[in-house]
């Protein structure tokens, strides 16, 4: 997938991604209204679907709440790509089928509104100039709940994940 | 293996696990609270039709007690319908409290169960010898169907407090200080065992303290062996058995870490992460516009007494607002018998019922623009508790009933003995 980037820095926790002001909120088109909205309340107005959201250390560390991952599914981040996540919203991204990738460096390297091209099978992150940065590839197991859209779509069809 | 290593291959039906392995588990208790009606959603939407285990399942109504919208009066009401349709009898309505607290009351927090909530503080169990994981809404909607969760074997960190706490200091400076010296993502995707004496000389409460705020350093569970102590709480509450499992001398830890906490002087969180580690000393001074003494981490009965202690026949500090929210209803009847209650509203404190509210932002006392707060809770984040350009610290008991009394953030060693 190729994407533009936006960038933000470290710990990034959910609350910043999804204010707990608007947890009542149950369906995916209100959620996706507050998308980022603690961390940078200009997001939703700027943000085009497709691009690829970049960040520091420990993206979606702090609360459980899967709104984090739908709102951000929902204004249609094609991935997310970070240092590092927090364990809970990784899971949950992977479960709703919103590609995310651990790529060590990136934060440094990619700017605001550079166009990026990811390859998650191979974990490679290639560059406006070219330059390309190794991620950590998925494990087959978590690709194949992303490929899937998500573990949602794979109960629907009566699939049960089997572990390794 | 370590212990929390042999229990997921107890419910995994495998003799031996290792960290990074992917292995389907058993849950023994799986809890929704009243944030995820899209665990309904999300059960319905993966053709869910009949709950696995109805008597597995848990629901917690407790964060947005009493509703506070519409709209959260309905989740609540549909939670209830989908109780009473599923045959889900462990309901704990609005009149009951925070769900960590009572996973340990009700005695759900045994040793060698597998404990899976949508809630992040959900290591707090770890420090019963379970193995407790937070998980969101569609993990648990699986559970529901399944019974079963994929979970990675996570490598083991163990963080190790030596040496006597002074008297004005507590479990949760000792926490907040690992973590600032650690940092906020020390412990993602791992395990964190806490151990060495200070952690000896814990009660059960403080021990939860420790659990809990494991979270905040990124983990997937705690864990501390339990001791007499512990063991002797979970058979008050239970007479179900549980199985208590032990590491093996020649377990590899991931890494350790040991801290002598004999001289650590009272901390704070400082705006606007958990990491932002400060003594208080560096910050007295500060005014604080509201206190808060509530939720799983400082809402205990010992959190309240040691509040109550420092405002007993005195006033909360002119413009500054104290709230306090017993964790759960048991805290709240313990806290009225023993005329604690009492004293802190006497003391001007504003009480509210039992629940999480103002530790996330929901509703009961948000704060405004500019405005600085004081916590007992756990998270600092931009907006948790309100405006984003609200300003929190995170803090003991002790710290924040200080501050109370004198209207601006204080070290607390001049108000004991």
């Amino acid at each position: 997938m190729r994407g533009r980037a936006y960038v933000f820095g470290d710990n990034i926790d959910t609350d910043q991604i999804y204010p707990g002001r608007y947890l009542h909120l149950v369906k995916p088109e209100e959620i996706k209204e507050h998308v980022l909205e603690n961390a940078d309340p200009t997001f939703s107005r700027r943000f085009q679907p497709g691009g690829i959201v970049v960040a520091g250390r420990n993206f979606g560390c702090g609360s459980s709440r899967e709104h984090a991952a739908i709102t951000l599914k929902e204004a249609g981040v094609a991935a997310v790509l970070a240092e590092s996540f927090g364990r809970i919203f990784f899971r949950n991204a992977i479960n709703l089928g919103l590609p995310l990738m651990i790529v060590k460096g990136i934060r440094d390297k990619v700017k605001e509104g550079d166009e990026i091209e990811v390859d998650l099978e191979s974990g490679v992150v290639t560059l406006p100039d070219g330059c390309k940065i190794q991620g950590e590839p998925l494990s087959q197991y978590i690709l194949n709940l992303i490929r899937h859209g998500g573990i949602k779509n794979l109960y629907k069809s009566g699939y049960r994940p089997k572990p390794e | 293996m370590h212990a929390l290593e042999k229990i997921l291959a107890a419910h995994a039906g495998l003799s031996e696990v290792t960290a990074g392995q992917i292995v389907t588990c058993r849950v023994d208790t799986a809890g929704v609270n009243d944030l995820y009606l899209q665990v309904l959603r999300s059960f319905e939407e993966m053709g869910g039709e009949k709950v696995r285990n109805p008597d597995r399942v848990v629901f917690f109504f407790d964060h947005y007690v009493p509703a506070p919208t519409i709209g959260a009066a309905e989740n609540h009401k549909e939670m209830r319908e989908f109780c009473r349709k599923q045959g889900i009898k462990n309901l704990f309505d609005i009149d009951a409290g925070v769900c960590h607290q009572i996973l340990a009351e009700k005695g759900f927090s045994r040793p060698g169960e597998l404990i899976v909530v949508t809630d992040s503080h959900t290591t707090t169990h770890g420090v019963f010898g379970a193995f407790g994981t937070g998980v969101g809404a569609t993990d648990l909607a699986t559970i529901l169907i399944s019974g079963e969760i994929w979970l990675r074997v996570p490598p083991v960190i163990k963080i190790v407090f030596d040496g006597r706490l002074k008297p004005y200091v507590s479990a949760k400076d000792m926490v907040l200080y690992a973590l600032g010296k650690l940092g906020a993502d020390i412990a993602t995707y791992k395990a964190v065992e806490y151990a060495g004496e200070a952690v000896d000389r814990c009660s059960v409460s403080e021990r939860m303290v420790l659990g809990n705020m494991a979270v905040e350093m990124g983990a997937k569970t705690s864990y501390i062996q339990p001791n007499q102590e512990v063991l002797d709480y979970v058979r008050s509450r239970t007479q179900k058995p549980f199985t208590v499992y032990t590491t093996d001398p020649d377990y590899k830890y991931e890494a350790e870490y040991h801290f002598d906490v004999s001289d650590l002087e009272p901390v704070v969180a400082a705006p606007s992460s958990v990491d932002n580690l400060r003594e208080v000393a560096e910050v007295e001074g500060t005014h604080v516009d509201q206190v808060f003494v509530g939720s799983c981490t400082g809402g205990r009965l010992e959190d309240l007494r040691i509040v109550a202690r420092v405002l007993k026949n005195k006033r909360v500090a002119e413009g500054t607002r104290l709230i306090f929210s017993p964790a759960t209803r048991e805290i709240l009847a313990e806290g009225l018998r023993e005329g604690i209650v009492q004293d802190l509203l006497a003391a001007g404190a504003v009480m509210i019922p039992p629940g999480c509210g103002p530790c996330l932002g929901t509703h009961q006392g948000l704060l405004a623009p500019g405005e600085v707060a004081i916590t007992t809770t756990n998270r600092n984040f931009p907006g948790r508790m309100g405006s984003p350009k609200a300003q929190i610290y995170l803090a003991s008991p002790l710290t924040c009933a200080v501050a109370a009394l004198t209207g601006h953030i204080t070290h607390p060693g001049r108000y004991i003995e």
